[in-house]
Parts: C-alpha cells; structure tokens; sequence
C-alpha cells in the first residue's frame, strides 16, 4: 500500500506526524530527498517527527538518540526503526507502506 | 577525485585505524578505502574508557570520529561486520556480511584482554576491561560499597579500580608483581604512586596471585595463592593484553608476538601490512598509543607512494595519568651498573622525580606527582642531551613560568600521545585563521587530543603566541566540530559576510550538515548578534522552540503563560481554569518560578490554547528570560522596605521575549529577608534602604551559589539600566548554554562589574543600543500566531497512492 502526501505540507527539515495503515510515521523532508521512519523512538518512544534533522539523520527530542533515516539504526540500541520507501512524484511525496 | 583509484581495506577500527584514515585523508590519496569494524560502532578514545566507568564522560563523547566523518572522506565504515578470513593470494576478505576485495589490506586488529587461566574465570560478574561493552557491564554490575577486585596493577588495571572506586565500589587490586605497573616504573616511584592511590581508598595488594574465582554460579569472592579469601561481587581482569593475530595467523602471515612487519609495515604477504597493537616490529610489540600512532603515519605516507617512510622506533617515553595521579617514565628507569642516579623525593607530598644519567647524558626519567619539568625532560631523553644543571632540570627552585612552554625548544614534543612538537603546535597558532582554542589546536595537529596531560602546556602555548593580539582566550572552546571555530571568531565572520541564517552559517563556514548540537546554538547567537534581525530557521531549533511549548514525556505539550512577577488576577486565573477545561489539561501545576502550568496539551491544541488564554508565552519551555520571581513587598508586607512586586512586574516586563544563552530566572524581593531567594538566582534584586542591591550567578538548581553582588543603586530606574545592561553582556559574551552563574565565575565578578556596570559610557550606550535593538525585535510567538499553522502543528493527512 502506499500513501501520498502533499509537497506543500512538508517543509524542508522540519519532521510531520503521519498516520497510515494504522502506523505513526515520521515523514521528513532532507536535503537528500523524502525520509519515512516509524515515528517512535525506540528508547523511550520520544515523537521523532519532532526532532532536528542534520544531513539524513534525525535526534530524537526527549534523549537525544540520534536515528539513521536511511537505515533505521539508533544510537546505541539493537533495535532499529522500521524505514519506508518514499519518493518526490509530481507535487506530492508517495510513502510505500 | 576520490573513490576512483585502487581498493584498501582496513581490517579493524580502533585508533590506529583512525589515524591511519585521518592521514590518508590528509595526504588526498586516491585509495578506495572499505573499514571493517566488528565492533558496533564506530572507533573511539579507548584512553577514555576508564572515564566514562567513572561517570566522567559518556560513552558516545569517546567517537574518535563521527559517521559522517567517514562518509564525507569517502571511506565506507562497515561496522559490526566481523572478518572471518583473509586471502593473500586471491586479495580477498571473506566478512560476515559477504566478500571484499582489496588490492591492499591493513591488518590493524589490535588486541584482546589475556585472560590467565585462573578457575572460576568464566564466571558471571568476572569482565575484562577493553570495550563499551566491558563498561557496561561493569556498571551494570556495580553499586555504592559493593566489592571489586581487580586483577592486574598495570595501566588498565589501575584505571578499571579508580573509575570503580569513583562509582562508590570498594576496590582491590591484586598485582603478581612486587611492584605496580612495573613495566614503565622503578621500585621507588611504584611506592609513591601506591601510596596516592591507597590514599584515595584504594586497596593495594602486591606479590599476590589468584588462585581461583569462586561463586555460585557468579563470583562472589576471589581466593589468593596464600589462601586470603576477597570478597568480590565483581572481578576485573586485567592481566595484560595479547595481539589479535588469528586472523593473520590463519592467513598464513609470519606472526611472532604480533604480524610481523618491516620498517614500510609490510607483513610477510604482499600487499597486507599491519599496525597497531597487533603488529610486531623488530622484535617488539608496543601497546601504547604514541608510537602506534607514529606507525599510522608511516603506513599512510607509504600507501600514498612515499617510499623514504620508515617507521624506526625511539626511546618510548610515556605520559599517564593513572587513577588520577600524573606519571612520566621514559628511557631506563631502574639504573644499570655505571649509571647515575639524582632523585627528589617527597612521601608526604606524593612526589617523586628520578633521573638516571650515563656519562652525563640522560638516559631515563621517572616523574610522579609533578610533571613540571616533563616537557623538558622528554626533549633531553629523546636527544640523549648531555644534563648540565641537574637540579634545574628537576624544577628545583625554579621559578614559575610565565607560560608553560616558552622555555621549551621548538623541537620539542610537546604532545608525547601524537608526537606533535611545538614547533607545530606554533605553526597551528600562528597560521592565518590559526588555532586561538586548545580545542582547535587538537584538531589540527591532534595534541593534547589523546590522554590530555599536555592541554596546560599547549595552553601556554597559545597564551604566548597570543601575547599582544586580539584573540580569543585559551580555552575558549569551538562552537561545535561542524563549526569548528571559537564563539568570537565565529561572530566576527558571520557579521563580516552578513551570515543571518543557520543554513548559511552551516554551508559558509561549517561542515554543510551540522547537528543537534549546534543547530540550536547557532540559533541563538545569530538572534544575538543580529539583535533579532537575523532569518529565523525553525527547524533547526529544538521543537519546544518551534511549537513554543515544552515537549514531556509523553510527546504531549506543557503550557506556561507569562504571569509578571508572580502577579495575578481573579479574571486571569478563570480564563485559565476554562482553558484547562475546554482542552481536557491533564494536569494544572504552580511551578516554582510563580505561574501556572498545564501539562498534557497535544500538539496540535497548542494554537487554540494560545488564543483562548489570550496571555503571552512564558517562554517555559527555552533558552530564555523564564520569570521574575517576587515577594508582596512594602504595598502589603509589614517588613517591605522596596516595592517588590512593581519592580518584578517592570523587569519581566524589560526583558521578556529575549533568548539568552541559557535560562535566566530572575527575582526581586522587598527586603534582606529575601523571600523571594533572590540571591540564588541568575540575576537578583533585593530592596534596602535607600536602594536596590543587585546580585548575579546565584544558583539552585544542579549546584547551589550564592550571587555575587553587582552593585547597589539608588532608584529603581537605575536597577533596571544595570539589569538591562547585565542581561545584553550575558547575552554577547557567554557561550549558549552556559548559565550566568558559570559564565560570571569563568571570567570573574570583577571582569564582569568592569564590562557593564563600570564600563566606559560609550560601552554601556551600545550595550542599551543593541539590547533596545534585541528587545524590539523580539515577537511574542503566542500572539503572532494566533491562527496557527497546520502544517507544524498537525498530522499530515494522507491519501491512498494511485
């Protein structure tokens, strides 16, 4: 399945909370193209949508873990956050669930 | 260009691997480079292990280098992918994660902790001391007055006890030898390094051995050769270290000790080269990071085609800190016969200074406890200098320099870790742009960097080239490694090319990415040093700043309005319960700066809330002027001298909306009686007769002081000028997030008083000029957005893809 959503709504490093396919996805709009990661923080389920993109990496705003936006990993932490494709088509950002 | 030219790979990364890189990236070579680690992160300050056990560092300040270091050098990292064999025939790794070929290959796998055979070793709670991991569980496992032994009295050993010892533990060392850390020390110092440590509460035993861990299941005590029974929750191994030499082995390398290498750090197969704790040279294996590092650079020169590099060893002269107390052994520090001993010798004082001289020329040199003559020392040794005033050369009875350094020669090695001789360290200050912070001088020619003993001297250094010109003060560190330069460098340029936005900061003058870090910092001194008129980038603040409310933990929002001086009225506290209400608040809290917070607001209420409470921001949630506190004052007070709350409501009223370098929290109270614990405050405000006193770096929070007083005036007008005036200081000079009760100690309440409230007229005046500018400036966010913005404040929509 996969979900689009508006160019317009994005703004440039600044993360945005979706909900899709009855998942919190942050959806990130980097330097090197659209980002989509699970929105949740594994350490300690901080809002990640909320935290400060520098390049394609993203810090989580409550402990400062910092999540690889290509790959998913976390600063010390096994678990990984889930990525998903996303891609610029026409006007809209297309995320593939 | 890079990325086009013949494959490397590096097997290993640690610090020598690292070095190697950084050289590699130095001399612009054109090798494709593939870094396999298996460890899960990438390398890092080894040296700094037994700090972050102590609580003193954390462990990911210990990266060497950061990820997108490598990916920027073009290297790929590949961490946490093991290398299960190598092919010198067909030049090819097997990894965990699939093959990789090579045209050259650099074994620098270095070691692993020898484990003595001792039963019970394989116990739970009995750890080595090598990795993060190690830390970790050695933290995991430890607790205030536990029991620890640890096993082993050299470097390792004694730096797993003091960083134990710091966690709370009761600490044992137990030493085969007769003496500690025998290799680098001679009998006498060994004594005066014991008696420091056994000072701190460290308990010594020497000529000791284990003969067995016992426990049930885990360890619970340690039972010695003589039959001595220690009790131990938590056993330490450090008897030694061994090269990692199974791969090479395996491989078909001639391995002694280590791999074995010649002078170029070729191993016995073409193209496969070592270095680093797992390379044997000559005979010799070393473990400590000065010469590895040395072998680094030769490897590096030799990779990018020098041919005259050679790596020849040099009395290894070494420059610890163990535990706390400062060490220097070099050369022979147990005298042969025909040598000549001069020895200083202060039990009570934990010092201790040998020389051993052979024909008058110095042949080896033990320092415990003061290190003042060291660098000194080092030149001699290395130069095998003939000594003519012994004594002198012992910093006996001379006098204190007026910069450590100045009356080295410039060959000497000021940096014993890396090398680095003042003559380079000069070059670094001096350059144009140079280094002006110990912090840079790291960076650019890695002394100090490593074990940090020589940071005083490299700061001698700066002060002395820095005589006479205008430079920021050593020590002043760099804004961030994205942006590597001093704060008041920093400003300088950005005004200079009309930087006023992060992005052109981050692309002019940093690494183009930036980070969480100094994002924010550059945030807030742009909004400084413009007064406002800078572009403001919400995305690189924090989010409390985007959505100007505080983020918990929850991922919902608190809500502080600004109530002046504490000062309320029935009409406001309604509208406030009404908000709390309509919006479902999960929480209504009177916080301890005199206003009302509501806790539990989601993201996307935050405008709604904003209009309903028709009240400004607080600005709670930032690096801001938060509130002033007050107490009733002479209106009400029988004991009032000052009207307290007036003037409170007048000061918030003067400064709010301005970011400050940190949050400021301010108080005015009507009498010494001080209610209002003003003289714990960032700046404070209390009321006497005939006047105001006022008191900055008052603190109660992480430490308690008590403000130093500023100055006493007469008016309440004038309060406010020095108020106004002492506020737009802080904000120019201290670096973000420093509060006002660190910056004032830093540079001192004299310093301070003589940059506002003495400070020439014409200061002042553009002191009140850019803080009137900073003020004006300064929109309530609360207000300005009234109508809020969905796209920051709400979920994004989405719709099915067709």
């Amino acid at each position: 399945m996969s979900v689009t959503v508006p160019l317009a709504g994005l703004r440039p490093n600044e993360g945005r909370l979706l909900v899709a396919g009855g998942r919190a996805i942050a959806l990130f709009l980097t330097a090197a193209g659209p980002r989509a990661i699970d929105a949740r923080c594994p350490h300690a389920g901080g809002p990640l949508e909320d935290g400060i993109v520098s390049g394609t990496r993203v810090t989580c705003p409550l402990h400062l873990r910092h999540v690889d936006l290509d790959t998913g990993t976390v600063d010390d932490c096994a678990e990984r956050v889930r990525c998903y494709p996303a891609r610029i088509t026409g006007d809209g950002v297309v995320v593939d669930l | 260009m890079k990325g086009s030219g013949r494959r490397l790979a590096v097997v290993g990364n640690g610090m020598v691997s690292v070095s190697l890189l950084e050289q590699l990236a130095a001399l612009e070579t054109d090798w494709r480079v593939t870094v396999l680690g298996d460890e899960p992160r990438p390398a890092y300050d080894r040296i700094g292990l037994s700090q972050v056990l102590a609580g003193e560092r954390a462990a990911d300040e210990l990266l060497l280098r950061g990820r997108d270091w490598y990916a920027a050098n073009g290297f790929d990292l590949r961490t946490g992918c093991r290398v299960l064999a190598l092919d010198p025939a067909g030049r090819r790794l097997d990894t965990e994660r699939g093959p990789v070929e090579y045209d050259a290959c650099v074994v620098a796998t270095g070691s692993l902790p020898f484990v003595p055979p001792i039963p019970g070793a394989e116990l739970d709670g009995v750890l080595g001391f090598r990795t993060v991991e190690d830390v970790d569980a050695m933290l995991a496992r430890s607790r205030p007055r536990g029991r620890a032994v640890v096993i082993g009295g050299g470097l390792l050993g004694l730096e797993a006890a003091r960083g134990l010892l710091a966690r709370g533990m009761e600490v044992t060392v137990v030493h085969l030898v007769d003496r500690l850390m025998e290799r680098q020390l001679d009998h006498g110092a060994a004594s005066v390094l014991r008696d420091e440590l056994e000072r701190m509460g460290l308990r010594v035993l020497l000529s000791a051995s284990t003969r067995s861990i016992e426990g049930r299941g885990r360890a619970e005590s340690v039972v010695l050769a003589g039959g001595a029974v220690l009790p131990a929750e938590l056993v330490v191994v450090c008897a030694g270290i061994k090269p990692n030499v199974a791969l090479a082995a395996a491989a078909g390398l001639a391995v002694g000790r280590g791999v074995q290498v010649d002078d170029r750090l070729a191993s016995s197969a073409p193209g496969v080269y070592a270095a680093g704790e797992c390379a044997e040279h000559d005979g010799m294996v070393y473990g400590l990071v000065a010469p590895l590092y040395r072998q680094a650079a030769v490897l590096a020169r030799h990779l990018a085609g020098d041919a005259a590099a050679a790596f020849r060893p040099l009395v290894t002269a070494t420059r610890l800190k163990v535990a706390g107390v400062d060490l220097f052994a070099g050369g022979r520090t147990v005298p042969e016969a025909g040598d000549r001993e001069v020895l200083l010798r202060d039990d009570g004082g934990g010092v201790y200074k040998k020389l051993v001289l052979r024909d008058e020329a110095l042949v080896g040199v033990a320092l415990v406890g003061d290190l003042g003559p060291m660098p000194a020392l080092a030149d001699a040794l290395a130069r095998g200098d003939r000594v003519r005033d012994r004594l002198a050369l012992l910093g006996v009875g001379a006098e204190a320099e007026p910069a450590a350094g100045a009356a080295l020669p410039d060959h000497a090695t000021v940096c014993g870790c890396n090398g680095v001789t003042k003559a380079a360290i000069l070059a670094a200050i001096r350059a144009r742009g140079g280094c002006t912070t110990r912090q840079c001088v790291a960076r650019c020619t890695r002394a100090s960097s490593s074990c940090g003993s020589c940071a005083p001297v490299v700061e001698g250094l700066l002060q002395l080239a820095g005589a006479g010109r205008a430079a920021a003060p050593a020590g002043v560190p760099d804004v961030c490694t994205c942006v590597p330069l001093p704060r008041t460098v920093l400003r300088e340029r950005v005004l200079e090319l009309g930087l006023r936005s992060v992005g052109e900061v981050l692309d002019h003058l940093g690494d183009g990415v930036g980070c969480h870090r100094c994002r924010p910092a550059l945030s807030y001194y742009l909004d400084a040093w413009w007064c406002g008129e800078h572009r403001e980038e919400p995305a690189s603040r924090h989010v409390n700043d985007r959505v100007h409310a505080n983020i918990q933990r929850d991922g919902t929002f608190s809500v502080v309005p600004r109530i002046r001086g504490g000062v309320t009225s029935p009409a406001e506290l309604r509208r406030i319960a009404d908000v709390a209400e309509r919006f479902g608040v999960g929480a209504v809290k009177i916080t301890g700066g005199q206003r009302i917070d509501l806790l539990g607001v989601r993201k996307q209420d935050l405008p709604a809330v904003w209009a309903a409470l028709g009240m400004p921001s607080g600005h709670a949630y930032a690096k801001a002027v938060r509130t002033v506190k007050s107490c009733v004052g002479s209106d009400w007070c029988r004991f009032g001298v000052g009207d307290s709350t007036d003037l409170a409501v007048r000061l918030e009223s003067l400064l709010e909306g301005l970011y400050t370098p940190h949050k400021l929290k301010l108080g005015v109270t009507g009498c010494p009686r001080n209610c209002a614990e003003v003289t714990v405050k960032d700046l404070g405000i209390v009321a006497v007769v005939g006047g105001w006193e006022l008191y900055v770096a008052g603190a109660a929070g992480m430490t308690v002081r008590k403000g130093d007083l500023l100055c006493t005036v007469e008016s309440a007008g004038r309060a406010l000028e020095e108020a106004a005036i002492a506020v737009q200081h802080y904000r120019e000079e201290a670096e973000y997030l420093e509060r006002m009760y660190h910056f004032v100690p830093r540079v001192g309440i004299d310093a301070f008083r003589s940059a506002t409230v003495d400070a020439p007229p014409e200061a002042r005046a553009g002191l009140l000029e850019r803080f009137r500018r900073s003020r004006t400036n300064a929109r309530d966010p609360w207000c300005a957005a009234p109508a809020g913005d969905p796209v920051r404040f709400e979920p994004a929509l989405a719709v099915p893809a067709r």
